[in-house]
């Protein structure tokens, strides 16, 4: 039984195309100390304690058509069966008819569903983390209607339980939990960078006020990596006119509490930004351009906070879409073909979908959708925390192979997305595959345009 | 007791005990569990409006995955509509209803109801095929999808047999297709034919989160 080291001993990789812990010279995929049947009896008890009426209608609804293959990325580009969305949860499935089903009195009974087994938790390990983007796709060719995603979100709490989740994305998870980064992100390190951003774009960021009607927050991955967004948030809201602020004590957007599995870390993490929020009496908090982060806080925020949010949730995307569409800020004409890649959790799971159209229009570009596109467009694969695992990059390359087929198909000059994950994904492909796209940001397309008064 | 007695009697009668028990017992054992509050912000109004739409829509494919999954689809939906006419069309069967029910219906042809019969059959048996040699239903399936085929199979095997005879006696072919009419009643709510009434929830549960927050459905 091994113990796990993870989250202390991992460095940070900062300098390749995607962010993560450095690739681990000795993988610890297990945490904590607990027996085989410990870490089974945690999972499926975890897994189960979650269950509303919701999972247990979805659960019970499979007809086991396999028509959620064909919606999967990873089906599509190996043609695995394993890979099969409703597959990647069958120890759950069988969890849930042996100990919570209607019939689970029968199923143990007359022995009809077995245990699960420690192996096949590790084995499935791959499947609930390393080849699942809780992208939602197929959840919408389902013809019960079963939003699988959901599922995969519950499975994974059961597996964290377990000490069960794979090496780096418990590491940043960790990281999250403890120093309130996975990137290394400390106030101090955020307010630096901050300030570096404001003499280099000359433009005025407000930290720490103790009072605003917007509170604004970032990704560790733009910090880190594309912290000009700081800057190009920050331009728009001034021109905006907005009483904004960043907060040092509420700033990190990403949820690695939710994507691994960590149902208490999930709330940590968002009520720091709920507090912040509170605190300055927001009316207002504005995400940024990340998927995952509008998910858990524009459609779980509340729920972590146990009541409906006194502040309104938006999308930096859909901020823009407002502020453009109101006429509070304008922006110059482009004159360029754009196809625009939509972040899962954004456009098909939040809802957000039009938003990000209403601002390419503004900008006045030739708007190439992918086919298919909008709602129903590919994954990146880097999404649910896959970009951040190492041995799980192989497949991840694969599968972008799609997105590459999809935009060049397009003809596009253009390629911009809303999610800073997604675009770290991107650059990571264009690098493995040598490939002409760079991924572009819609943020950073308005900021680099707005028009000021009297121009 | 004769055979076709016990069949119109006890048997059928076991079969529609089992078949409300079950659909009861099932029903309430997934809707009483609690259900969590959503205290986030809707985009858009969800409720039952939302869980009727997507009852609807989810009959259809989009367009994105239509291609990929043309023929299942084709198979299915002749399969649901081929057991829709020869259940509820044909006038014996109708007779059966309203003595159940006290209600009457219009039937089709016996001609039509038994042409109908052989290509459901027919596409029974082409869904069976699908199941076992495609890669991904081989590794999904189980026993409740092969049973449940069977079971489905079987009253319309029995029912097709009865106007062909085989030199056996008119009663006792009736009598097994009662029998196997019974054995249906009694699997449905137990296994994966439960979708026949877990349908509505699941597609209506996904209406009601998804539509509330304006996602696709």
């Amino acid at each position: 039984m091994s113990t796990s080291k993870i989250g202390y001993d991992d460095t940070y990789d900062l300098q390749s195309k995607r962010l993560s812990v450095n690739k681990p010279e000795i993988r610890f995929d297990k945490q904590g100390d607990m027996t085989d049947d410990q870490r089974v009896e945690k999972a499926m008890l975890h897994f189960v304690k979650d269950f509303g009426s919701m999972a247990a209608t979805y659960l019970d609804a499979c007809v086991h058509c396999g028509m959620c293959a064909e919606a999967c990325h990873y089906y599509k580009v190996t043609g695995d069966p394993k890979y099969t969305p409703i597959w990647k949860l069958e120890p759950f499935k069988q969890a849930y008819k042996r100990e919570a089903s209607p019939f689970a009195i029968v199923y143990r009974a007359l022995g009809l569903k077995k245990k699960v087994t420690v192996d096949e938790l590790e084995e499935w390990q791959h499947l609930l983390y390393d080849s699942c983007t809780v992208c939602g796709r197929c959840s919408l060719v389902c013809p019960m209607g079963i939003d699988i995603a959901s599922m995969i979100g519950l499975a994974r709490h059961g597996m964290f339980k377990a000490g069960l989740v794979p090496h780096e994305l418990h590491a940043v998870a960790e990281r999250a939990e403890i120093d309130g980064s996975p990137l290394g992100v400390t106030p101090t390190v955020f307010e630096d960078r901050l300030e570096w951003m404001e003499d280099e774009h000359e433009v005025d960021i407000n930290i720490d006020q103790e009072q605003a009607d917007v509170l604004v927050v970032m990704s560790s991955i733009e910090i880190q990596k594309y912290p000009q967004s700081m800057a190009a948030t920050a331009k728009i809201l001034n021109a905006a006119g907005e009483n904004w602020t960043f907060r040092t004590d509420g700033f990190e957007a990403t949820n690695f509490g939710m994507l691994s599995g960590n149902a208490e870390w999930q709330r940590d993490m968002s009520m720091r930004i709920i507090d912040a929020a509170v605190k300055v009496g927001a009316k207002k908090l504005v995400l940024p351009e990340c998927g995952h982060a509008y998910m858990a806080l524009r459609w779980m925020g509340g729920n972590m906070y146990g009541k409906p949010l006194p502040f309104e949730v938006q999308h930096i995307s859909e901020y823009m879409a407002e502020v453009l569409n109101t006429g509070k800020v304008k922006v110059r004409k482009l004159d360029q073909s754009v196809t625009y890649h939509d972040p899962c959790q954004v456009s098909r799971r939040g809802g957000a979908t039009q938003a990000a159209r209403d601002v390419l229009k503004h900008l006045g570009v030739e708007l190439r959708e992918m086919k298919p596109g909008g709602d129903y467009n590919w994954c990146c694969g880097g999404g649910g925390g896959v970009v951040t695992i190492h041995r799980a990059d192989e497949l991840r390359h694969k599968v972008f192979k799609i997105k590459m087929e999809q935009i060049e198909a397009t003809e596009a000059d253009e390629v911009m997305t809303s999610c800073a994950n997604c675009r770290q994904t991107f650059d990571d492909g264009q690098e493995h595959f040598k490939w002409k796209y760079t991924m572009g940001s819609l943020l950073e397309a308005v900021a680099d345009n707005l028009v000021e008064d009297g121009q | 007791m004769e055979l076709l007695e016990f069949a119109r009697g006890p048997a059928i009668q076991f079969g529609l005990y089992a078949f409300v028990i079950g659909t009861v017992w099932r029903l309430l054992g997934i809707l009483l569990l609690a259900a969590k509050p959503d205290h986030s912000a809707p985009r858009k109004s969800g409720g039952f409006l939302a869980a009727f739409k997507v009852i609807y829509t989810r009959s259809f494919t989009a367009d994105a995955f239509k291609q990929d999954t043309l023929y299942p689809k084709i198979l299915g939906y002749l399969l649901h509509i081929g057991l829709f006419v020869t259940v509820f069309l044909f006038v014996p069967h109708i007779l059966f209803f309203a003595g159940l029910l006290g209600l009457e219906w219009p039937g089709l042809p016996n001609n039509v109801i038994y042409f109908v019969g052989v290509l459901t059959a027919g596409v029974g048996v082409a869904l069976l095929i699908r199941r076992m040699t495609n890669p991904v239903l081989r590794l999904i399936s189980n026993f409740d999808d092969y049973f449940s085929w069977f079971v489905t199979m079987l009253p319309i095997i029995t029912g097709l047999i009865i106007p062909i005879r085989f030199g056996i006696r008119y009663e006792t072919l009736l009598a097994l297709h009662l029998l196997s009419v019974a054995l249906l009643f009694a699997w449905l709510p137990f296994g994966k034919l439960g979708h026949a009434f877990l349908v509505f929830f699941s597609r209506g549960t996904t209406g009601m989160v998804l539509e509330r927050r304006g996602a696709k459905t």
